[in-house]
């Protein structure tokens, strides 16, 4: 294989990683929506990479839906949700940024020795994405379980997303990845527009997940 | 014969529920969308029923019908259907109550035969990538239902369930695509290596530590959905706060297709030997989550979450029999699943009734309903009594086969389980005591419910407990040959 189409690649699902673990330590909505916008970016780029070396004209679809639904669609409906909900301050983390670090670089390292371990057979390329594709799930849990808010677990469960976009954009050949990504959008789209029209704002008046357990049937 | 050509039962029942969905959209008046609800399920099920006499087209790229899949689909029709009939005097009531509009009930109506569609879809499936995208149609459309009314309990639930079930579907697409990456070498690229049909005749070639990781991540994910322990958090509250006709299709019907799916990779990699045997995971996770939810019977305060539970408890039964494989287990998972599927939907018609006379779920708001209803009384404690598993009803049979069939290979195994299953009969019975006998309490408006689709549940699962017709035997130990 073209080394510099190898580096290139390996760079981009790198730096999907890296902003993941930018994701991570975001105490503010504004900034962490802008980071997403970034990461949807970064995936955008890495499927339009793959598209081209693996001659796949059809993953350019996917990588235009990854720019302009995810990097800039839903960012700006956030940010609109977030400025109406005014909930903009800051967003709490349940643990501290410290040991959030810690734990998503033991992930990342886990995904790593899992991933490259398993697929001594595929080419170095399938290999490194499944890799970096492996820890931006993780590290998307991990955003996702760390924080209370509903807009940043869902900006969680989007990143994780981007990470399986990813790990189906390396797989050589396969299919249906644009009809999985036009799925997973319109997903989204049901979670955004489910904040915005059950309006958990104003049914609860607050977004913070904590504090819809008082909801729950069986408290006394 | 070219004209019914195109009405083949395969897709007449993906077509049917398709065109239902599509005309109960457009079309204004509850009770018309109610009865045509139910004429479209009813097709499904002749539909589904046909599959068994009408030759079975060969496998495609997209879609299967095997002796496997036959048990699931006509399961899934038949209950779909009484949940519709069910549904029509459910809702009814709702309406009369103020506590859904018109408006809703169109929507309602819809998205009912868009699940049932989803399901059938996600059990055809040949295709792992297609039923993945179909048990995603399916848990959103699930979702929705569940948060219709848009109390905060039900939005809550709605929102839980959406999270979890996101995050399942999420780890089910990494397993997927896992196992493509896996099959690409060997089966070439393409919509072949996503063919499970191609994938099980290939499977000894694909590389096993694959496989492995593979394997972890479609159980995790998928076993979200069938409400296995560590992940059923959205289990019993998206069962306590949608419309009841929802909890029993949830209970009935959309948790066994997700064990589906689980079943489906499961043969997979039993017919790898260099994989690490699926069994013992699904075994560990059957049995913590019956332990778990026996416990956390005791502490329930309101009747539908004490059976969301219960459906927790029996999956992990189910999940656990087929865990321990071999022809045995296997046929007493099948008729446990079909037992339970029967039983608990049967229990949620009688619930949902029992619910809307008395205006509460809550447990110590409800009492003596043997005198008050006698039929909803009873035919509560026959849902009970067979749910927890006594004798003559058909649980008892599949749960004694269950624990008969370990007992011979893993005694230790065995003993957790029927101490799993003994705990679980005393909460329930526990429980029944204080809705069906003793002091009325609630109120004691007349039932305007329909008996006819609890009834003849609860009737199949007595009839099925007494004497089981040969030629399904003979069926279901043909498909336990086939789970391996």
């Amino acid at each position: 294989m073209d080394h510099l189409a190898f580096d290139i690649a390996h760079l981009l699902a790198g730096g999907l990683v890296l902003v993941s673990f930018i994701l991570l330590y975001q105490d503010r909505l504004y900034s962490l929506l802008n980071i997403y916008a970034i990461h949807a970016m970064v995936l955008a780029a890495s499927v339009a990479w793959q598209a081209r070396i693996q001659n796949a004209p059809h993953l350019y679809i996917t990588a235009l839906i990854a720019l302009g639904f995810k990097a800039f669609i839903i960012p700006l409906a956030l940010r609109r949700i977030v400025a109406r909900l005014g909930i903009h301050r800051e967003i709490e983390t349940v643990v501290g940024i410290g040991p959030t670090m810690l734990a998503g670089m033991a992930l990342v390292a886990l995904s790593m020795v899992v991933m490259l371990k398993v697929t001594p057979g595929e080419t170095p390329l399938a290999r490194e994405d499944l890799a970096f594709a492996l820890g931006v799930v993780l590290l998307g849990l991990l955003i996702m379980v760390t924080r209370r808010n509903a807009v940043s677990q869902v900006v969680g469960f989007m990143s994780l997303e981007n990470g399986l976009v990813l790990a189906a954009t390396g797989a050589k050949g396969m299919p249906l990845v644009v009809e999985i990504s036009f799925a997973f959008s319109i997903l989204i789209a049901f979670i955004v527009i489910g904040i915005f029209l059950f309006r958990i704002r104003e049914r609860f008046d607050t977004v913070d997940i904590g504090a819809l357990d008082r909801f729950r049937g069986e408290e006394r | 014969m070219s004209f019914f050509a195109p009405l083949d039962p395969v897709s007449a029942l993906l077509i049917i529920p398709l065109a239902a969905a599509a005309l109960l959209a457009v079309l204004p008046g509850y009770r018309l969308g109610a009865v045509i609800n139910v004429i479209a399920a009813f097709l499904t099920l002749c539909a589904a029923a046909l599959l068994f006499v009408a030759g079975r087209p060969a496998p495609g790229p997209y879609l299967l019908i095997d002796d496997l899949n036959v048990v699931f689909i006509a399961l899934n029709s038949f209950v779909g259907f009484t949940t519709s009939v069910f549904s029509a005097t459910y809702i009814a009531h709702e309406l009369e109550i103020g506590r859904l509009t018109p408006r809703y009930l169109r929507f309602y109506h819809a998205m009912y035969q868009v699940l049932m569609f989803a399901m059938t879809l996600a059990l055809m499936a040949n295709n792992i990538g297609l039923m993945w995208v179909a048990i995603e149609i399916a848990t959103l459309t699930t979702v929705i239902m569940v948060g219709l009314y848009r109390t905060h309990e039900a939005l809550e639930a709605a929102w839980k369930y959406f999270i979890l079930g996101s995050v399942g579907i999420a780890l089910a697409l990494f397993g997927t695509i896992l196992v493509y990456v896996a099959a690409e070498p060997v089966i070439g690229e393409g919509i072949e290596s996503m063919v499970w049909t191609s994938l099980i005749a290939q499977v000894a070639k694909l590389d096993p530590a694959l496989l492995n990781v593979a394997f972890v991540f479609l159980l995790l994910g998928y076993g979200t959905k069938v409400g296995l322990a560590p992940l059923h958090a959205w289990l019993p509250d998206a069962h306590a706060e949608g419309p009841t006709p929802i909890s029993a299709v949830l209970s009935g019907l959309l948790l066994n297709v997700a064990l589906y799916a689980v079943l489906r990779f499961k043969i997979l990699m039993a017919a790898n030997t260099a994989v690490v045997a699926p069994g013992p995971l699904m075994v560990s996770m059957g049995l913590t989550s019956a332990v778990f939810a026996a416990f956390m019977l005791y502490r329930r305060r309101d009747i539908k979450r004490m059976f969301a539970y219960s459906s927790i408890e029996h999956m992990g039964i189910i999940t656990f029999a087929f865990g321990m494989g071999g022809p045995l287990a296997n046929f007493a998972g099948l008729l446990h699943m079909t037992m339970h599927s029967l039983t608990k939907s049967g229990i949620f018609f009688t619930v949902g009734h029992i619910a809307q006379i008395k205006g509460t779920q809550r447990i110590a708001d409800i009492g003596g309903l043997t005198e008050t209803h006698p039929w909803l009384g009873w035919g509560l404690v026959l849902g009970v009594v067979a749910i927890a598993g006594l004798p003559p009803l058909g649980i008892f049979t599949s749960e004694f086969l269950v624990v008969t069939s370990t007992f011979a290979r893993a005694p230790l195994l065995a003993v957790i389980l029927a101490f799993a299953i003994l705990v679980a009969f005393a909460a329930l019975l526990l429980r029944l005591n204080g809705l069906a006998f003793g002091e009325a309490r609630g109120s004691t408006a007349p039932a305007e419910a329909s008996y006819l689709p609890m009834f003849a549940h609860l009737g199949l699962v007595l009839a099925a407990g007494i004497y089981l017709p040969g030629p399904l035997v003979a069926w279901f130990q043909h498909v336990s040959s086939l789970l391996g």
